[in-house]
C-alpha cells in the first residue's frame, strides 16, 4: 500500500512540475494545487497506512492509527485552499489589468514598469 | 507556564480584529495602531527582561504538555527578535501615516499590518515545527495582501510571482515536515532534537536538513533561490518594502538559526559546510547587484541579500563567537535596513525619481536627511563604533578560530563594497548640484524623518552600548550552543 501511494505521489509531483513550468497562469495554479495534494498524501503515507482502527477511544480496538498526520493534513488543506483561492482572484485581476495570462510577457523590464 | 510568552502574538491579533471594525475611520485606525504598537514594545521588552531573569519561558497551548501539544517557547534569541520586530513595526507604522496614502489606509492597510506582526512574532516564538509552518502562512498571507494592495500593474505582476514562489516553498515545507515526522515521529522541536540523536540515521537526517535549507532559503533569499526578491520587493510602496526587507527575510534566517543549531548539528562537516558555501555565494551575488544598479531601491534591496549571507556564514561557523556575532548582526541589520528603506523613500519622495542619475544636491535643502542617511550608511558598512561593527567582528573572530579564511576574506571585501554602494547613493544623491527644483517643504520631510531618525538612534545606541547588551546575547548563544538547555526547559525533565 505504501509503495502504491509513493508512486501516486510521484505522479502527482511530476504532473505538478510539468504544469508549473508552463507559461499560462491557470496551468501554474493547477500545478500548485496538484503539488499540495501530493504533499498532503505524503503526510498521510508517512504516518503509516492501515496501522489500526480509527483513533477513537473504545474497548475493542487494540491499536489506533496515528491521529497527528490527519490533523496536520486538515490544517495544510485549509491553508492551501485559502492561498489557491487568493491566487485565482489575483490571476483574474492581473489578467484584467495587464491583458495577458502569459508569464513570458510579465517579465520585469529595465524600467520595471 | 506563563501566558506572557504568547502575548506578542495575541496583542496584535486583538488589535487587528478591532481595527477591521473601524476600516473607514482613518484617524481612529491610526490612533489605535500607534497605541497598540507602543504597548507591543512594552510587552516584548518585559518579555526580554523576564527571560533574562527567569530563563526560557514556555507555554503549552491548551495546557497540553510539551511533546504532545503545541508549545510556545520564548528563549533569549526569540524574545530579542520579537522586541526588534515590534520596534520596527512602530517606526514603520509612524512613517506609513505620511506616505502610504488614504486609499490604502481605507482598504485595511492597518489591520493587515497587525496580521503580519502576528505571523512574524509567532514564527519567532513557536516551539513546534508544524506550528512554525502555520505562522509562516499567516505572515505570508498578510504579506500577499500588503504587496498587492493598491493594485498597480507592477504590483499585480510581481505579487503573482511572489505568491507562486511561496506556495512552492510552502509545499516543500509540508513535504519536509512529513519526512522528518516519519523518521522521528514528533514535531516538537526540542523533542526532535533529542530523537534525532536516538534514531541515529545521519544520512536521511542530512537530506532533510538540506530540504529545510531550501524551504527557509527561499524565504530568506539565499544564493540560488533569491531571484524573486529584487523584483517583488521593488513593487510595493516604501513602508511595505521596509517592512518586508526588515522582517520577512529575517524570519527565514531565524528558522535556519533554530533548525541548524537545535536539530541538525549531527554532521556539521556536510550540512554546515554546505551552508557556508551558499552563504559566501550569496554575499558575492548581493555585492554584484548592489554595485551594479543606479536605482536607490535596488541598491538597498541587494544589500539585504549581502546581510543574509553574512549572518548565515556566522551560523555555518557554529562556535560561540560567530553565533553571538550573527545574533548581533541580525538585530543590527533589521534596524538599519528599515531605517535605510525609510530614508531612501524620503529621497524618492523629494526628487520624484528613484534613479540616482536624476538626483543630486539634496544636502543643501535637507541636511537632516543627508546626515541621518550618512550615519545609517556607515553603520551598515560596519564602521566602529556603529552597530554593524561588533557583529561582523565577532563573526570574523569565530571564523578565524575555525580557520575559514576564504569566508573571512569575502566578508571583509564585501564590507568595502557595501560602503561603496551606499556612499554612491550619498555622493550622487546628496552632493553635487540639484537636478530639479525640490518643492517639498522641510516640515513635511521632517515628519517622515522622525521614524527613520528613531531607528538610527536605536541602532547607534545598540552599537555604542554593545557591551551592555552583550549579557543578553550570551544568554541567547548559550541555549543555541547547548541544545540541552532548550530541551530541558521545554520538556521539563
Amino acid at each position: 500500500m505504501e509503495l502504491l501511494m509513493a508512486i501516486v505521489i510521484g505522479i502527482l509531483f511530476m504532473c505538478a512540475t510539468y504544469l508549473m513550468l508552463s507559461k499560462s497562469i491557470l496551468r501554474i495554479i493547477i500545478g500548485t494545487g496538484l503539488l499540495s495534494h501530493g504533499a498532503h498524501l505524503l503526510i498521510l503515507t508517512m504516518g503509516g497506512l492501515k496501522g489500526g482502527s480509527v483513533p477513537l477511544l473504545s474497548d475493542e480496538a487494540a491499536t489506533y492509527v496515528d491521529p497527528l498526520p490527519q490533523a496536520l493534513i486538515l490544517t495544510a488543506i485549509v491553508i492551501s485552499f485559502g492561498v489557491t483561492s487568493f491566487l485565482l482572484v489575483l490571476a483574474y485581476r492581473t489578467y484584467q489589468e495587464l491583458g495577458t495570462d502569459d508569464m513570458e510577457e510579465m517579465r520585469g523590464t529595465e524600467t520595471n514598469e | 507556564m506563563n501566558n506572557l510568552t504568547f502575548m506578542p502574538v495575541l496583542w496584535p491579533l486583538f488589535t487587528g480584529i478591532l481595527l477591521i471594525f473601524f476600516a473607514k475611520k482613518i484617524k481612529l485606525q491610526r490612533g489605535i495602531s500607534l497605541f497598540s504598537s507602543l504597548i507591543g514594545i512594552v510587552i516584548s521588552f518585559y518579555l526580554v527582561i523576564t527571560v533574562h531573569n527567569q530563563g526560557i519561558l514556555t507555554l503549552g497551548v491548551g495546557s497540553w504538555d510539551a511533546p504532545f501539544g503545541i508549545v510556545i517557547v520564548a528563549d533569549m534569541l526569540s524574545s530579542l527578535l520579537v522586541l526588534t520586530t515590534n520596534i520596527i513595526g512602530f517606526a514603520i507604522l509612524l512613517y506609513s501615516f505620511y506616505s502610504i496614502g488614504e486609499e490604502r489606509e481605507r482598504h485595511y492597510y492597518y489591520p493587515v499590518f497587525q496580521f503580519l506582526l502576528i505571523g512574524v512574532n509567532g514564527a519567532f516564538l513557536t516551539g513546534d515545527l508544524f506550528n512554525l509552518f502555520v505562522f509562516f502562512e499567516v505572515m505570508l498571507m498578510a504579506s500577499y495582501v500588503l504587496l498587492v494592495l493598491g493594485g498597480t500593474k507592477i504590483q499585480l505582476r510581481e505579487s503573482l510571482k511572489y505568491i507562486i514562489v511561496n506556495v512552492l516553498s510552502s509545499s516543500f515545507f509540508v513535504i519536509m515536515v512529513a519526512y522528518l515526522y516519519s523518521v522521528v515521529g514528533t514535531l516538537n522541536m526540542a523533542d526532535i532534537s533529542q530523537r534525532i540523536s536516538e534514531v541515529n540515521q545521519p544520512g536521511i537526517i542530512s537530506v532533510i536538513a538540506i530540504g529545510f535549507l531550501i524551504v527557509f532559503g527561499l524565504k530568506g533569499a539565499i544564493f540560488p533561490l533569491f531571484q524573486w526578491l529584487p523584483g517583488s520587493y521593488y513593487a510595493p510602496p516604501i513602508p511595505v518594502m521596509a517592512l518586508f526587507g526588515a522582517l520577512l527575510t529575517k524570519v527565514g534566517i531565524y528558522s535556519i538559526f533554530r533548525t541548524y543549531t537545535l536539530m541538525f548539528y549531527h554532521d556539521q562537516d556536510f550540512t554546515h559546510t554546505f551552508l557556508a558555501i551558499l552563504a559566501i555565494l550569496t554575499i558575492i551575488i548581493g555585492v554584484i547587484g548592489a554595485i551594479a544598479y543606479w536605482d536607490v531601491k535596488k541598491i538597498i534591496i541587494y544589500n539585504i541579500i549581502i546581510a543574509v549571507g553574512v549572518i548565515l556564514f556566522g551560523i555555518s561557523v557554529m562556535n560561540e563567537q560567530a553565533l553571538s556575532g550573527s545574533i548581533l548582526y541580525i538585530i543590527h541589520d533589521m534596524l538599519i535596513k528599515a531605517a535605510l528603506f525609510l530614508l531612501v523613500g524620503i529621497m524618492i519622495k523629494i526628487s520624484g525619481s528613484d534613479d540616482l542619475r536624476d538626483m543630486g544636491g539634496l544636502i543643501k535643502q535637507y541636511p537632516a536627511v543627508a546626515w541621518t542617511f550618512f550615519i545609517a550608511a556607515i553603520s551598515l558598512a560596519g564602521i566602529p563604533p556603529f552597530s554593524g561593527f561588533a557583529g561582523k567582528l565577532l563573526i570574523l573572530q569565530g571564523a578565524a578560530e575555525k580557520g575559514a579564511y576564504l569566508g573571512m576574506a569575502v566578508i571583509l571585501i564585501s564590507s568595502l563594497m557595501v560602503l561603496y554602494s551606499v556612499m554612491k547613493i550619498f555622493m550622487n544623491g546628496f552632493w553635487g548640484t540639484p537636478k530639479a527644483d525640490y518643492a517639498l517643504t522641510n516640515g513635511k520631510v521632517n515628519k517622515m524623518l522622525v521614524p527613520a531618525v528613531l531607528l538610527v538612534i536605536i541602532s547607534v545606541l545598540f552599537g555604542v552600548g554593545t557591551e551592555s547588551v552583550y549579557p543578553y546575547i550570551t544568554q541567547a548563544v548559550d541555549s543555541l550552543m547547548n541544545p540541552e538547555i532548550y530541551n530541558k526547559a521545554v520538556l521539563k525533565e
